[in-house]
């Protein structure tokens, strides 16, 4: 509105008024100034029930805040009541989609209080499993990657490969989502006849899948467009929020727990790559655990060739009494650093059971990652945080 | 005219509810055929597995399920929601695919209507649905369903530019708005000497053939232009609220919409219900045997489906744009593209 | 030799595999028309060997959701051999195990201690009425037919003990 005199005339001021009426008329309408938008908790973009509730100005984020709890289950509270085995069984649908991986860092606290160790033999097949839940989990991610972005197709492909992933876990363990097969001293039982020869080709099926999803996705302008230079998460920052996983590997540092620490695993027996990425960005997230999964593959490839032979079981009582005393043990789990704190008192059973999963630190950061971008890279943003609600919940 | 397709004189009331049946085959038919053949099957295909197989053989019937399971659903309209236009929101959205095929030619005398302006008026009635997906978001009382209509206003009108210049092209090389010239002038035309291929438009405006296929991905917002659809945030944007029969007039609005835009496509481009005229030994539309009226249909649907492919084969495979990288690709990539395509064509037309 | 946009190569990508699945067919199984089978230590259902179980009830105790139901009488059986002692057995009245409740984590399994009860791969038992889930110790039986044999272990596994 072109003021053409220092003193506005009559009926330039009602026609102003009038302006700025309609403006404001339509801007409540909208509501587009401070609009609060609820995403979640029931949402085909997020994994399971998050809700985050964001207050947008047009299409920009203000502020933002992710509200956890949708899927509580009382895991810590469950674990007071039940003796070993049974929180073994509960404890594989924390992070659902990489199942044995849960159970491993319990069982090898339980097994740090007993002062046993498992024989070598189930040391590596626990690896191999672990590996392979890794494969699965991360191959969703990467099928689901597409969903997120409006890619239809890789999610497919995902699942397809997958599920031969699934049954070989199912051939060994007998549940394809949860094996329930970690024991206190060792594994259940032995891996079947032609194990070995099967994951090898399941291995090549799932390096092609890599490749056939770097072509069809990772090479995709649109993709790259998409996804690079969003949710720049810098190195110190990742570290005070306490990212791990592939999260905090994108934003530069150098921090695998398999390498690092000396767990009662097979890890320190293989070369392996460790990838990191120097950007930060979302891009880079996706693309090291793309590369994670190819390398988990080369792992397991090595981890078979040259598993030792012996007993799975170390020698045990039947009725497990863990005695008095306090671990903490945590692992390089798919979607992170997963932990479990058990106190014992002497018990058929555990007295308390801290559990740090890696989603619910994971997720901290949103708060501070979603100031100022738009809605569709709160998607983008998510989908490459990767969280399982099981994980942020328990 | 029509009467002439007939062996007997219809009156006239006979005429209009040929047309009108017509007008209702040419629309659906090709909907009912693209989505089972490429919503169903080749994006299962596209994906690895089988698609629908229970219904008839090979799923063939599974379009059958879909309607009669759409149409006994509840109607549910929103109880703060603008009732009248929400209602008709899904109408205005059909009604612009049928004022659409009104104007494409199917055979040299087997059309609804011969205007002088054909193409000048397939563009100005494209534009109706735009129409309807803003009513449709903003009548239902529903954020996110506002906030798909209002992405799909902006980029449905950007995109209209693009189209607009790429037919331009078409227009310039043609020398006439006419749709059933257009078609003959392909058909009867020569490369060079050579008149084989005919003149099918789409080798000398392979520019605007592509600025025209990617303004038709924008314009029936499929990826990567489905914003306003984003199923993985908003749902279904402006389609959230709606169920029942309203819905399957959306779904069927978007495939109808497709296979009539492949088909305007075909006649532009690539040479609409004809064959290279060299090949009969014709040198105008009064030549054309009679018998093309009943091939062409067959014909223009057959390079219709190729269209279609196309559209649905880079539906499957890419992510979708943000809506600002959307409207960037737009004004600042395909209007430039565009322009210069008119007018490399406007001087090749004078000096050649 | 320029290198092919990756739009194009995305594009390659789906129309192949369009082709492999035209040509090759898919991985789908056509349920309930083709059937997969599944592998043998599949937890599908738990059958009851009734003459090995002496309701010890470590299984009803052991189950994380207490969905085992167990109840026995004592009475007495005949001795042995001429001249010795009237034994007690326990004899089993009930023992339902309610799949509605099951978690399939195989604890009760592993921790009977006379083989009474095994797994079994067999999945398509679901009901329309959810009380006809629980399944009694007859039914628990009828499953021991479907029970398979343990695979052969791979190589360098100890061998087993029983």
């Amino acid at each position: 509105m072109t003021m053409t005199s220092d003193r506005l005339g009559d009926r330039q001021k009602l026609s102003y008024i009038a302006g700025q009426a309609a403006d404001a008329r339509v801007n409540l309408e909208l509501e587009t100034e401070g609009m609060t938008l609820n995403i979640g908790p029931q949402h085909p973009a997020t994994h399971g029930t998050l809700r985050i509730i964001a207050r947008l100005d047009g299409e920009q984020v203000v502020w933002a805040e992710p509200s956890c709890g949708y899927m509580h289950r009382g895991y810590e509270k469950l674990t007071e009541v039940r003796t070993y085995p049974q929180v073994t069984t509960l404890v594989n649908r924390i992070d659902w989609l990489g199942s044995f991986a849960n159970e491993v860092p319990f069982i090898l606290a339980a097994e740090k209080l007993m002062g046993v160790e498992a024989p070598s033999r189930a040391q590596w097949i626990r690896t191999i499993l672990f590996e392979l839940s890794r494969i699965a989990n991360v191959s969703l991610f990467l099928g689901d990657l597409g969903v997120q972005l409006g890619a239809i197709t890789p999610v497919f492909l995902a699942f397809r490969d997958r599920e031969y992933v699934l049954n070989l876990i199912e051939s060994a363990t007998g549940g394809r989502f949860h094996p329930n097969f970690d024991r206190i001293g060792g594994l259940k039982d032995d891996l079947p006849a032609g194990f070995i020869d099967e994951t090898k080709a399941v291995m090549k099926k799932l390096r092609n899948f890599c490749d056939e999803i770097e072509a069809l996705l990772f090479g995709n302008e649109i993709f790259q467009s998409r996804t690079r230079g969003i949710g720049i998460i810098p190195r110190d920052v990742a570290l005070q929020y306490g990212l791990s996983g592939a999260n905090l590997r994108a934003s530069g540092v150098d921090w695998d727990l398999r390498r690092d620490q000396d767990n009662a695993m097979a890890w320190n027996k293989i070369n392996f790559k460790v990838w990191t990425h120097p950007d930060g960005d979302s891009f880079a997230r996706c693309w090291v655990r793309l590369q994670e999964t190819r390398e988990a593959t080369l792992i397991v490839d090595q981890l078979l060739d040259g598993i030792p032979s012996g007993p799975v079981m170390a020698k045990v009582p039947k009725i497990i009494k863990v005695p008095e005393g306090e671990a903490w043990v945590s692992t390089e789990n798919p979607l992170g650093e997963m932990g479990y704190y058990v106190v014992s008192r002497g018990d058929l059973g555990p007295f308390r059971v801290k559990i740090r999963s890696a989603s619910f630190n994971n997720i901290s950061i949103t708060p501070w990652l979603l100031r100022g971008v738009y809605v569709p890279d709160i998607i983008t943003i998510l989908a490459s945080l990767y969280f399982i609600l099981g994980d942020i919940d328990r | 005219m029509m009467q002439s397709l007939f062996l007997v004189v219809v009156p006239y009331w006979g005429q209009s509810l040929l047309r009108v049946l017509g007008g209702l085959v040419a629309v659906l038919l090709p909907a009912g055929t693209i989505v089972y053949l490429f919503l169903f099957k080749m994006m299962s295909f596209m994906q690895s597995r089988l698609g629908p197989m229970e219904a008839g053989p090979y799923g063939s019937l599974q379009l059958v399920a879909e309607v009669g399971k759409w149409m006994q659903k509840e109607d549910i309209v929103p109880q703060r929601a603008d009732k009248f236009i929400f209602k008709i929101a899904p109408v205005v959205v059909l009604v612009s695919t049928f004022l659409l095929v009104v104007v494409v030619p199917f055979g040299p005398d087997a059309y609804f209507t011969n205007f002088d302006t054909g193409v000048f008026y397939a563009l100005a009635v494209s534009s109706i649905s735009v129409l309807g997906i803003l009513m449709a978001g903003w009548a239902s009382a529903n954020k996110y369903s506002l906030l798909g209509g209002l992405r799909a206003a902006g980029q449905l009108i950007a995109y209209e530019l693009p189209m607009v210049l790429a037919v331009m092209g078409v227009v310039i090389q043609a020398g006439t708005m006419n749709m059933q010239q257009i078609v003959v002038s392909q058909n009867s035309g020569s490369m060079f000497g050579f008149s084989g291929l005919g003149n099918p438009f789409v080798l000398t405006q392979f520019v605007g053939f592509i600025v025209f296929m990617i303004s038709i991905q924008a314009e029936l917002t499929q990826a990567p232009f489905d914003m306003p659809i984003a199923e993985s945030e908003l749902v279904s944007g402006y389609m959230t609220e709606y169920s029942g029969f309203r819905f399957l007039i959306f779904f069927i609005g978007e495939f109808a919409t497709a296979g009539v835009f492949a088909m305007i496509a075909s006649v532009l481009f690539l040479g609409g219900w004809g064959v290279p005229f060299a090949w009969f030994g014709w040198t105008s539309t009064d030549d054309v045997a009679n018998w093309m009226n009943l091939v062409g249909p067959l014909i223009i649907f057959t390079k219709m489906m190729l269209v279609v492919f196309i559209i649905m084969w880079v539906r499957f495979s890419y992510p979708r744009f943000r809506e600002d990288q959307l409207q960037r690709f737009a004004w600042k990539i395909l209007i430039p593209v565009s322009l210069a395509n008119i007018m490399v064509t406007a001087v090749l037309k004078v000096a050649l | 030799m320029a290198k092919i946009p990756g739009l194009v190569k995305g594009l390659g990508v789906t129309f192949g595999t369009m082709v492999r699945t035209i040509t090759k067919g898919a991985n789908t199984v056509q349920y309930p028309h083709e059937k997969e089978v599944p592998p043998i230590r599949s937890r599908g259902v738990i059958a009851l060997h009734q003459d090995n179980c002496t309701s010890c009830m470590l299984c009803s105790r052991s189950c994380p959701d207490w969905c085992i139901y167990i109840e026995a009488h004592k009475d007495l059986a005949p001795p042995r051999r001429e001249g010795g002692k009237v034994r007690q057995v326990n004899k089993l009245d009930r023992f339902d195990i309610d799949y509605a409740l099951c978690m399939y984590c195989g604890i009760c399994v592993e921790v009977c201690p006379f083989d009474a009860l095994f797994w079994s791969p067999e999945y398509e038992y679901s009901e329309p009425n959810i009380a006809d889930l629980l399944h009694d110790k007859s039914k628990l039986s009828e499953w021991m037919e479907t029970v398979p044999e343990a695979p052969a272990l791979e190589v360098g596994a100890d061998k087993k003990k029983k």
